[in-house]
């Protein structure tokens, strides 16, 4: 928000900037002299990174890092970056998708239209990284997203896995991850293997529950017998047909995505009802710590998926930070809690500066085939695009564990690392009493 | 048994609708303002709580002994500083300065509480139930809630048709030039019925914050279900807002037991048909 106001009003003002039209007549008048003017202002040439991230609305807790990530970015980036023996100055131009996916399509077109971004960044959620993704891929802008599982991200584009896209990268897990982590983390106790599904009906309660690639197909095959009574609307007030149907199949582990509110109903709703499983792993709902805490007593081992966090065995390769000092420097700047999409926004812009350094010029063209050529060790692990599983998408580990009471705080405990063992487990699960 | 708990779960929701509807029932039957901002400040109520409970160190529920008159006085101001000046004969300007209400709350929440889900914990109430038949639970807190919602209703209504403040709420409504010339000063009438009407969200506010998680966006998601309430049991009539809220409940409920995607669907459906075959609602007082 903040960032975007100063070059947003000059603009709207006269709808072209002065700088515009100076280079565009400069261009026509005097197009050779351009050319020799051009290697003596090279210090000055900047590149602009455009940034799209939901900071208010129901994701704002995704974009909630930004401020503070594209601070230290900034910091790092004071002397501007070297590329193709060139200096050049880095302008960050970000802008808030408010969580909603018609405003990051508006937002991305003014980052690519107006700004003339040379690259353009966009986290958090399908709503967003989707239509930013769509509207670089239509102008023919590099783009790189993250923080949204893969499927939601390419098939939700419509994209199909022989072509892939031209211009649009993505590095995060997939469904197929979160399965695993989450069978493995029930494998870890003993329970009669009668699953109960909560499948959301929006982008991700889909995808989870959709019969070939979701739980349903995959739960079997893992030995699990799964609940499904199908998708349920969001904002939801009263939960008692999925309770008494869990009931009736006397069902051990509750797995499923929610969002934090319809959480809350459901868990005490079942409390209410009698409903007591050993096990609940939640996607979603169970990310924040604020939620979890929340939660009170009742968020005290609940389990989910783990992307990233301050005991990942990784460092940034632009700040050098370890895991731990990043999410550290996080909660001294902004006396508050870390989050697993912090260590994704910073990995974002780690593997922008690194294309950015590595592209052989500024040319559209030359981004892209930069990018995809990244092989990165990132804050979140290595990111390099192999083609596998899609042309488009890298993937990233994936574990999952416990929310565990440590003092007056619920602490996020990895307790289970069998689909990513290079990220060592800090403690055992223990089923719910 | 199953569809017995189906459906007494069903109107124990019904209770929830009725409370977020009460408030929105009551303006709209004064002074025929349509409050779009009402979901948002039911979660300003639960922010307003969420302040007195952590300074205070209070249950929840004790928390409402402060949060009634603040978001009354809050309301009796809004009224009588911004509300009345849109009034008017054209429904519109209200509509809009509402509406903006609503964005502004929810961005000054996100400002001052950031986007964190909250809720407010009021201990071991819960999670507690009373089992009133084999298979059939009912939690202490929903019971509490529908309990609060009856007697909200059956306390307007009787502030309505036996006290003074009543007659002048039904005289302003009925007829305004009138009424003032009757010496009633329909400034202080309407704001009268704001801050009542907000006292009826604070409590709303509290309960939702107890019963669920929330964060600075949810207002309007919650409103839908409160303006079909308001419909279905007619505009204008208490005692129809709460069994409104009840028949939205339990065809959700209904819904949900056939399909859970159905559930707010089967909710709008009889919305929908019940605006069909009887467009002024159930029990309409206001013509």
């Amino acid at each position: 928000m903040t960032e975007d106001n100063g070059t947003s009003k000059d603009q709207l003002r006269s709808g072209v900037s002065r700088r515009t039209v100076i280079q565009a007549g400069v261009g026509l008048v005097a197009a050779p002299a351009v050319l020799r003017v051009i290697p003596a202002n090279a210090q000055s040439k900047v590149i602009k990174i455009g940034n799209v991230s939901p900071r208010t609305g129901p994701l704002a807790g995704f974009g909630e890092a930004d401020p503070f990530i594209i601070d230290q970015v900034k910091g790092i980036l004071a002397k501007g970056i070297q590329s193709g023996g060139k200096t050049y100055s880095v302008e960050i131009i970000s802008k808030d998708s408010q969580s909603n996916a018609s405003r990051g399509a508006e937002v991305a077109a003014e980052l690519i239209l107006r700004d003339k971004v040379d690259l353009i960044l966009a986290s958090g959620t399908p709503d967003t990284t989707n239509p930013v993704a769509d509207q670089a891929e239509v102008n023919e802008v590099p783009c790189i997203t993250t923080n949204c599982p893969w499927q939601p991200y390419f098939f939700g584009r419509k994209g199909d896995p022989k072509k892939g896209f031209n211009w649009t990268y993505h590095f995060f897990w997939g469904l197929e991850d979160i399965i695993a982590s989450f069978t493995a983390l029930w494998d870890s106790a003993p329970t009669n293997k009668v699953v109960g599904g909560m499948f959301s009906n929006d982008a991700d309660g889909n995808a989870f529950g959709d019969a070939n690639l979701g739980f349903p197909a995959a739960l079997p095959k893992a030995g699990y017998k799964l609940v499904d009574p199908g998708r349920f609307q969001l904002m939801n007030n009263d939960f008692t047909a999925q309770i008494s149907a869990f009931k009736a199949a006397n069902v051990e582990i509750v797995t499923g995505v929610f969002i934090p509110p319809d959480f809350a109903t459901f868990w005490s709703q079942a409390a209410q009802q009698g409903f007591k499983p050993k096990i609940v792993t939640v996607a979603k709902a169970l990310l924040f710590p604020s939620a979890v805490n929340a939660l009170g007593e009742r968020g005290n081992g609940l389990t989910t998926e783990i992307w990233w966090s301050p005991n990942h065995p990784f460092k940034s390769g632009l700040t050098g930070q370890s895991s731990k000092e990043l999410a550290d420097a996080y909660v001294k700047a902004a006396n508050r809690p870390w989050t697993q999409p912090i260590g994704f926004q910073h990995a974002l812009f780690e593997v922008a500066i690194d294309t950015l350094k590595r592209a052989k010029s500024l040319d559209p063209k030359a981004i892209r085939d930069a990018i995809a050529a990244t092989d990165y060790q990132s804050i979140v692990g290595p990111v390099k695009w192999t083609g596998q599983p899609v042309k488009n998408v890298t993937k990233t580990p994936l574990v999952a564990g416990q929310w565990q009471r440590k003092g007056a705080n619920l602490d996020l405990v990895i307790t289970a690392n069998k689909p990513a063992p290079q990220i060592p487990v800090g403690g055992k699960m223990e089923l719910l009493s | 048994m199953e569809w017995v708990n189906t459906i007494v779960q069903g109107i124990l929701t019904g209770g929830l609708y009725a409370m977020f509807a009460a408030g929105l029932s009551l303006i709209f039957g004064v002074m025929r303002l349509v409050n779009i901002a009402h979901g948002d400040l039911i979660v300003l109520a639960a922010y307003v709580a969420l302040v007195v409970t952590e300074t205070l160190g209070i249950n929840p529920l004790v928390s409402l002994a402060f949060v009634v008159p603040i978001m009354a006085i809050a309301g009796y101001v809004l009224q009588r500083t911004i509300l009345n000046r849109t009034l008017g004969d054209d429904l519109l300007p209200p509509l809009l300065v509402t509406f903006g209400l609503s964005i502004i709350i929810q961005n000054a929440l996100l400002e001052i509480f950031t986007a964190d889900s909250r809720k407010l914990n009021a201990g071991p109430i819960e999670t507690a139930s009373i089992e009133v038949l084999p298979g059939i639970s009912l939690g202490v807190l929903p019971l509490l809630q529908f309990v609060l919602a009856v007697a909200v209703i059956a306390a307007m209504q009787f502030l309505f048709y036996r006290t003074a403040t009543g007659r002048a709420f039904r005289a302003t409504s009925d007829d305004q030039p009138v009424s003032q010339l009757m010496g009633l000063d329909n400034r202080h009438v309407f704001a009268l019925a704001m801050a009542l009407s907000l006292a009826i969200v604070a409590i709303a506010g509290v309960l939702l914050a107890v019963r669920a998680n929330f964060d600075p966006s949810i207002g309007p998601a919650r409103l839908i279900f409160g303006f079909e309430a308001v419909i279905i049991g007619g505009l204008g009539s208490m005692w129809g807002t709460l069994a409104g809220g009840i028949i939205l409940g339990v065809s959700q409920a209904i819904g949900a037991k056939i399909d859970p995607g159905w559930q707010l669907l089967a909710g709008h459906l009889v919305f929908l048909f019940i605006l069909a075959i009887r467009p002024q609602g159930l029990f309409p007082k206001v013509q």
